[in-house]
């Protein structure tokens, strides 16, 4: 069963375009906006939706989101209600969607009960950045009976073991991770990193995302040159309050600058 | 992961390593001051008038805690793998002046990140670790204490992996950490039964310890575990002491095993305070090293076999054997060492006098000092 997210791709692909991948906090601040924001992003072009389930102790997050975590833990955000969210955006949108939170929110739900409540959601994958695949072969073995994605990370320390290791293991996409840190960090490409997707591409024909750092159109332009999909994450969570005209503004630039 | 599998590799090879162990070796006996005293607290055991209660003297150890038998092993073995700076969590700020010690004594730049109400509470430590070279974050992310100055040391770990080796101070983290401080703690242990053996000619019948992420508790218990010469049915038994804060309610403690379930955190699968979402709780003690709202795995290991008990003390009770020991035997205990000292005045008046209880005191309470005036109301 291919998931959304792998017809996205493949369709994509064809047309030789690359994926827009926006990052927003649910519940932030309250879940009806982030029902608002989710139209917006597609309006403006996204090709998939990466949505933040809040945790308590985000480690792979710098600042800004983990406010916006903060905000959505607040206002009562939980992985239960996301999913709901989900349900009720099915009902007018078919663009894959991702829930990117940590294990434990999962672990204490139910690794059976999650993927088979996700998936009935329409929630098309996961990324969970302190669940690498060493660590995940029970929760992959219940992913794989529908059409929902787990995705891992590599990063520019990854060693060619872990690449082979992670490459395997993802589905949908492999999320790149641009830069060694947490996310909003400053972008500052490795010179190698061209190198290092290429080598991925060498032992996986899984498309590749990249992620963390990227704000401007610029750095979007840049990355998309040797990627299939940019991430945006920290850059847009910091302007969700912002007046719809200048998000859209600049999430249209963004989108421009993905080619 | 990478990182974490480097370090694997870098500490196997290390313990193999016969020029690491004799500089780790010479440096507990000449710098540590290795082996520290296992003394017997005449005063207090006639006080309690039950159990002989022996104290291991780990707050006689260089920094005043047992938390530099960790960061000197961990400074080296990060010198070893080429690394120039160490980071580090602190809680009460005793592993944060031991990494601060060690990173002087080998040569490394060293950060410490502590939660603000720590820096607070313990401001004796943040002065002492930037004498000694140390930079000190204050962290007022979250609660504001011991997790939150680690997903932060974590944070700066994952960006600067390259040249920096984070000091995990507790048995707890991603693996190698548990293990590695687990193994750079036994020597309390292995010390603690040779010199009990020496004096009494026996093992103890008690091991009683704190636990905050529980290094020194694991580091008493791991040689008798096996303990082969009294095997059961009387093996040597052994109580760990979680803070109990103001009573087992929600956010007023740090009873992990008393008010917790199975959680992930940090990358560690263990017994956490969390709610039924899976957000971490917050937590309450008097003793900063205490307030934590997760347990190391191994702690949870031994509960689920019912090989070591996991009791608590209140705020109150622990400062109540603060100020007994430092009356009764001239010894100011640090508040986390107190919580181990209260379950010792709890239970020696109930056992016969030829019964043996050895009390970790993980530290000494001068840290303490100026905190537990403000909780008496005492101006300084």
């Amino acid at each position: 069963m291919k998931s959304r997210i792998t017809k996205k791709f493949q369709s994509l692909r064809k047309d030789r375009q690359k994926a827009f991948i926006p990052y927003i906090m649910a519940g932030d601040p309250g879940i009806r906006r982030t029902r608002e924001l989710a139209h917006i992003l597609e309006d403006c072009g996204a090709d998939i939706i990466e949505l933040g389930v809040p945790f308590s102790d985000p480690l792979a997050d710098g600042p800004t989101i983990q406010a916006a975590a903060q905000r959505a833990l607040s206002g009562g955000t939980t992985l239960h209600t996301v999913m709901e969210l989900v349900a009720s955006l099915r009902a007018v949108t078919q663009i894959p969607i991702i829930l990117m939170t940590y294990y434990n929110p999962i672990f204490k739900y139910g690794d059976e009960r999650f993927i088979a409540d996700a998936s009935a959601a329409g929630v098309d994958g996961m990324i969970v950045p302190d669940l690498p695949p060493d660590e995940a072969e029970g929760i992959m073995e219940l992913a794989k009976k529908r059409p929902f994605d787990t995705i891992f990370l590599l990063a520019p320390t990854s060693t060619e073991e872990r690449i082979s290791k992670v490459a395997h293991a993802s589905r949908g996409f492999i999320y790149y991770v641009s830069i060694t840190g947490i996310t909003g960090s400053k972008l500052t490409l490795d010179p190698s990193i061209e190198t290092h997707i290429n080598h991925i591409r060498s032992v996986s024909d899984t498309p590749i995302a990249v992620g963390f750092g990227i704000s401007t159109p610029e750095d979007a332009a840049m990355v998309s040159r040797f990627a299939d999909g940019v991430i945006v994450g920290s850059a847009i969570v910091k302007r969700t309050s912002d007046p719809d005209k200048d998000l859209k503004k600049y999430l249209l630039a963004l989108r421009a600058g993905i080619q | 992961m990478p990182a974490l599998l480097e370090l694997e590799q870098a500490y196997a090879a290390s313990k193999k390593d016969k020029e690491f162990q004799a500089e780790l070796g010479l440096l507990q006996k000449t710098y540590i001051g290795r082996p520290t005293p296992l003394y017997l607290a005449k005063r207090l055991t006639a006080q309690l008038g039950g159990a002989k209660i022996y104290l291991k003297r780990e707050d006689l150890a260089h920094t005043g805690a047992h938390k530099i038998n960790n960061a000197i092993g961990q400074a080296l073995l990060a010198k070893k793998m080429g690394k120039e700076r160490l980071i580090a969590e602190t809680g009460a700020g005793q592993h944060g002046v031991a990494t601060a010690t060690g990173a002087a004594l080998v040569g490394l730049a060293c950060e410490i990140y502590m939660g603000s109400d720590d820096v607070a509470r313990q401001s004796l430590n943040v002065f002492r670790m930037r004498l000694l070279g140390a930079k000190v974050h204050e962290v007022t992310l979250g609660s504001r204490t011991l997790k939150d100055a680690i997903n932060e040391g974590l944070r700066d770990w994952t960006t600067n992996v390259r040249t920096t080796h984070y000091v995990m101070g507790t048995v707890f983290g991603p693996h190698p950490f548990p293990v590695m401080v687990r193994d750079f703690q036994s020597v309390i242990g292995r010390e603690a039964r040779k010199q009990i053996l020496s004096a009494e000619g026996k093992l103890p019948d008690y091991l009683i310890a704190c636990v905050g992420g529980g290094s020194n508790a694991i580091g008493l218990f791991y040689e008798f575990l096996a303990n082969p010469e009294s095997p059961a049915p009387n093996p040597v038994r052994m109580i760990g002491v979680e803070a109990g804060g103001r009573g087992i309610s929600l956010g007023e403690h740090a009873a992990r095993f008393a008010g917790g379930s199975v959680g992930v955190l940090q990358g560690t699968k263990s017994y956490l305070l969390q709610d039924d979402d899976g957000n971490v709780l917050g937590t309450h003690s008097v003793s900063a090293g205490l307030d934590y709202a997760a347990v190391g795995p191994e702690h949870a290991f031994l509960r689920d076999t019912g090989r070591v008990q996991y009791a608590y003390a209140t705020d109150d009770e622990a400062l109540a054997a603060f100020e007994q020991l430092s009356r009764t035997e001239g010894i100011i205990p640090a508040l986390e060492s107190s919580h181990a000292l209260a379950e010792a005045v709890k239970l020696a008046p109930k056992l016969s006098n030829d019964e043996i209880i050895i009390v970790n005191l993980s530290g000494r309470g001068d840290k303490d000092v100026q905190h537990v005036a403000r909780i008496k109301g005492v101006q300084l």
